[in-house]
């Protein structure tokens, strides 16, 4: 059975983090009611139309644990899952209780991801977060007490004013709690953000590159093996529903701003709430834009995400000798070749010289 | 014609003295243009003159006033163009000088007017502006008999702006400055002082009959071309193009002949009558030499060929620069271009890139040097990267130009210092008035080509004026400095300098690329070098990040445009050796200034 799976965006916070881009909203909770509602009748509607069975949901925000857990799984509820289907929900710590774990588990949720993002406190009073180390830790007792077999931690470097050392200790709380799953991302300016207006508090290439191979050094000891640019898993713990992301699988968004690829087809939905429901309440299309690619440029996107991972790339679609020292040949597998650590860090460099086998040969 | 009711003269006037203001109030005074059509500035003809409020040059034209003939002929307003000068003088038998009575006489007012002095031109002198609140005409009437020798209560006043005074200008005009003389039943000697490309027309000459008559149709020998052409087309400007049967002696017109190239119709050319032609030609041409150089080059290399055509056309218009092809290692494909100054090298770049689309980048300005070698042989280099190798050379000689500066009192210091620092040796300082100071320097023109003026401009508030001739060559102790990219010379860099300021221009040049250059897979060592000696060094750290953090679902539209705008940019970079360089980062580091 091919893999088929559902993103469902919560775009509703509690305060905005200052270096955040994503389609998220502190000031319409009075929304939270009718937007549940409208998940609900687009999912109904998508499944009405032929959505296959999914084998992966992931939730994400946005803040879902800021929405009622019933109300959340009432969503979920709607979409027919396939035996053995992944589903993730985004949890913010200071949200997490064991009867909102209860309520997830006995709904079908089987992995979280806790936005843990540092364990100095001025690193997350830099970040503008409102938790701290000992709530996490409080979460992971909590979903291992529930019976969670695996959940991921997901931690940032580059905040202003964090130091390499500061970095290591996160990492070393991190792995003291025996996450199963770490994402680790280097902090990022996005466009239109408080941060981006502020360049004192930019980060540096060279700090994020130390603190790059510091995560690499770190959970690699600990038997965290690296997957994705970001992302490290014991094995049998990579996110199923994010590999789908990296590997051109087809996925469904539900809610406002969530994105799709059906078909060859990549397409996102109304950016606001507020239009989201009101395209569902007057069953008008939530799309805002798609694109489809043309066959060559669909080879080459997906060599730009498999480079990302473990599993590389055809050799022939790099210049290996070129790129020594930023690429090597996959460990199992000699037609193919996979990023260096080094090369990760320059990913971008890497991925701007890939030929697309179709383009070569026309 | 009667030629005693005629009068040929030009404005000599400082930029933004208010020369096109004044000859938009004559063109009304004379009924020369229906009120419905007036615009300010009438006469200026390229937007880039209106747009920079300068007029290189404004359109000759013929006003009736009083029974009378006026050909009001103009001179260019800038140093760069001082042979157009002599020629347009050449054309007239006196001019208006025309002074901001807040300001005071500038230098290349004064250059010009000694040069009417010369030519035995009448001057009538006058003080504008008299409605600005700043003006002080005592005091600059005193100054222009002081420099000039013209008494203060000859000179009139007036407001181009207002119009308060102009009549009488006009009337000192007729009866202070002579009426042509000249020989109808002469062989025709007639002086092209202009020439510009029309489209449609081919050339369109402005003419100035000495002797014999310029008739519609007669077959013509131009003298210094030493090419025959028919007179399609005799007129007069008034302002429109007015066809007439021909043009007598001490007449002013047009004249076009069927020629497609301005070069073949230059400023100074005498046309004579192919079947009777003059014995000899007018006294005074010369042909343009071109004092400041640069390779000019697309930014994208793909327009070469459009640059090629661009500056092709263009020399239709403007015979007086010069292009051959260049490569450079740096910037690709060009054309090393020489020019009649700085001023006319911006204007051709800005014309370059308006009216043909191009987007350029130009090298420093250079100037032609003399080498000569030690097997004894003497070359002239203007492109820093034909200098010959350092043990090859015996001396390098180099162009200086004389420098009259005139400036309030208060600046003397800082300009004395500003000529000081660019290798100026001073000739003369003289108090025109109690608050005027005129300085002369001898200075290297490679110095004065490096932003002096601006400099001049900014130490000063505007206030000092700067007019230059040129002084011939010297010995200069002169070193070519080389910038090296990863080892590879990065020829754009590459500058001939005196050998005490080598040093700092290498380190700043180093430093200046290292902020500019992106970081690269490697280290790139930056290295300013004169010969095998290296000078200056610094290093652009290796690139240790490039990557986008995350990657999920709704990243991948954007990663991709992100790869591709990437793509994009790499594809605008030049690579010296290995090393990628932006087109910015050149266009950057070639506006250091020293």
């Amino acid at each position: 059975m091919r893999p088929f799976g559902l993103y469902v965006h919560v775009p509703f916070c509690s305060a905005r983090c200052d270096y955040c881009s994503f389609a998220t909203w502190t000031d319409r909770h009075h929304l939270v009611d009718a937007y549940l509602a409208a998940c609900r009748a687009d999912a109904d509607r998508l499944v009405a139309a032929g959505l296959p069975e999914v084998t992966s949901v992931f939730v994400g925000g946005g803040t879902p644990t800021l929405v009622p857990g019933d109300g959340l799984v009432a969503v979920l509820d709607r979409v027919p899952r396939a035996a053995g289907c992944e589903v993730t929900v985004e949890c913010n710590p200071d949200d997490v209780t064991p009867q909102l774990v209860d309520t997830y588990l006995s709904a079908g949720v089987n992995r979280l991801s806790f936005g843990v993002q540092s364990t100095s406190a001025h690193v997350l009073a830099a970040l503008g977060r409102s938790h701290d180390r000992a709530n996490v830790e409080r979460c992971v007792e909590i979903a291992r007490a529930a019976g969670l077999r695996t959940f991921n931690l997901d931690v940032i470097y580059g905040a202003a004013g964090e130091s390499l050392d500061d970095w290591c200790r996160t990492l070393d709380d991190v792995i003291a709690l025996d996450p199963p799953h770490v994402s680790a991302y280097a902090l990022t300016v996005e466009g239109g953000t408080p941060l981006a207006a502020d360049p004192t508090r930019h980060p540096d290439d060279d700090d994020q590159a130390d603190k790059y191979l510091a995560a690499t050094d770190r959970l690699g000891r600990v038997g965290l093996e690296w997957y994705e640019i970001s992302n490290w898993a014991r094995p049998g713990h990579e996110c199923r529903h994010n590999l789908l992301y990296w590997t051109m699988g087809e996925y469904q968004g539900l809610g406002c701003a969530a994105h799709s690829h059906r078909d060859g087809r990549r397409f996102w939905n109304l950016r606001t709430p507020d239009r989201y429901i009101e395209a569902v309440t007057s069953a008008a299309s939530v799309e805002a834009a798609g694109e489809k690619l043309p066959a060559d440029e669909r080879d080459l996107e997906a060599l730009q995400l498999e480079l990302r991972t473990l599993r590389g790339v055809p050799a022939e679609a790099l210049d290996a000798e070129a790129l020594a020292g930023l690429v090597e040949p996959a460990p199992d597998d000699p037609t193919r070749v996979v990023l260096t650590v080094r090369g990760r860090l320059l990913a971008n460099e890497v991925a701007l010289r890939l030929r697309s086998p179709t383009v070569t040969a026309g | 014609m009667d030629l005693s009711r005629l009068r040929n003269l030009s404005i000599v006037a400082h930029v933004d003295h208010g020369k096109s203001t004044l000859a938009d109030r004559l063109l009304e005074l004379c009924g020369a243009v229906d009120p419905r059509d007036m615009r300010a500035q009438y006469l200026d003809s390229m937007d880039i003159e209106r747009e920079r409020g300068i007029t290189i040059k404004l359109q000759s034209v013929r006003l009736d006033y009083r029974d009378h003939v006026l050909n009001l002929i103009d001179t260019p307003g800038h140093v760069d163009f001082g042979y157009e000068v002599s020629r347009s003088l050449a054309a007239c038998e006196g001019v208006i000088l025309l002074v901001d009575a807040a300001q005071g006489i500038e230098a290349q007012t004064l250059a010009n007017c000694y040069l009417a002095i010369e030519n035995d031109l009448e001057i009538v002198a006058c003080l504008n502006k008299l409605d600005l609140p700043a003006a002080d005409p005592d005091r600059c009437a005193t100054e222009i008999e002081q420099v000039l020798g013209i008494p203060a209560e000859d000179i009139l006043r007036i407001s181009a702006k207002t119009g308060d005074g102009v009549t009488d200008l006009l009337d000192a005009v007729i009866d202070r400055i002579p009426p042509p003389t000249g020989e109808a039943s002469d062989p025709l000697q007639a002086l092209i002082f202009d020439s510009y490309y029309d489209s449609y027309r081919g050339v369109v000459s402005s003419v100035r009959v000495m002797n014999g008559v310029l008739r519609t149709g007669s077959r013509l020998r131009f003298m210094q071309a030493g090419a025959v052409h028919d007179a399609d087309e005799v007129g007069v400007r008034n302002p429109a193009h007015t066809p007439v049967p021909s043009l007598g002696p001490g007449e002013t017109g047009y004249l076009i002949a069927g020629i497609k190239d301005v070069r073949e119709a230059r400023s100074g050319e005498t046309v004579t009558e192919a079947s009777r032609p003059a014995g000899a030609p007018l006294a005074g041409y010369r042909d343009p030499k071109p004092m400041v150089f640069c390779g000019i080059f697309p930014i994208d290399g793909d327009q070469f060929a459009d640059l090629r055509d661009a500056l092709e056309k263009l020399r239709l218009n403007d015979g007086s620069y010069t292009y051959e092809p260049e490569t450079s290692t740096a910037l690709g494909f060009g054309f090393r271009c020489g020019f009649l100054g700085l001023l006319h090298m911006e204007i051709i770049r800005e014309r370059l890139e308006r009216e043909f689309n191009l987007d350029l980048i130009a090298t420093a300005p250079s100037v032609a040097y003399l080498v000569r070698r030690t097997n004894g042989e003497e070359v002239e280099v203007d492109n820093p990267s034909d200098l010959p190798p350092q043990v090859e050379v015996e001396d390098i000689t180099e162009p200086f130009l004389r420098c009259t500066i005139l400036t309030p009192k208060d600046y003397t210091g800082t300009v004395m210092d500003l000529c000081q620092t660019r290798r100026g040796e001073m000739v003369k300082l003289e108090y025109l008035s109690p608050e005027r100071v005129e300085l002369i320097y001898k200075i290297p023109l490679a110095e004065v080509v490096r932003d002096f003026f601006d400099q001049l401009k900014s130490r000063t508030q505007g206030y000092a004026s700067l007019d230059y001739e040129d002084a011939g060559y010297e010995r200069s102790d002169l070193v070519k400095v080389d910038v090296l990219l990863n080892g590879v010379p990065a020829d754009a860099f590459s500058t001939i300098l005196h050998k005490d300021k080598a040093q700092e221009y290498g380190r700043r040049m180093a430093e200046k690329l290292r902020e500019l250059i992106p970081r690269q897979m490697f280290d790139v060592p930056i290295q300013a070098a004169i010969g095998g000696r290296i000078i200056s060094r610094e290093t652009v750290k290796a690139k240790r990040k490039d990557v986008l953090a995350k990657c999920y679902g709704g990243d991948i539209t954007r990663k991709r445009k992100l790869l591709e705008k990437q793509k994009e940019g790499k594809k605008r970079m030049k690579n010296i050796g290995r090393v990628e360089v932006p087109q910015e980062a050149f266009v950057a580091a070639l506006k250091l200034d020293d």
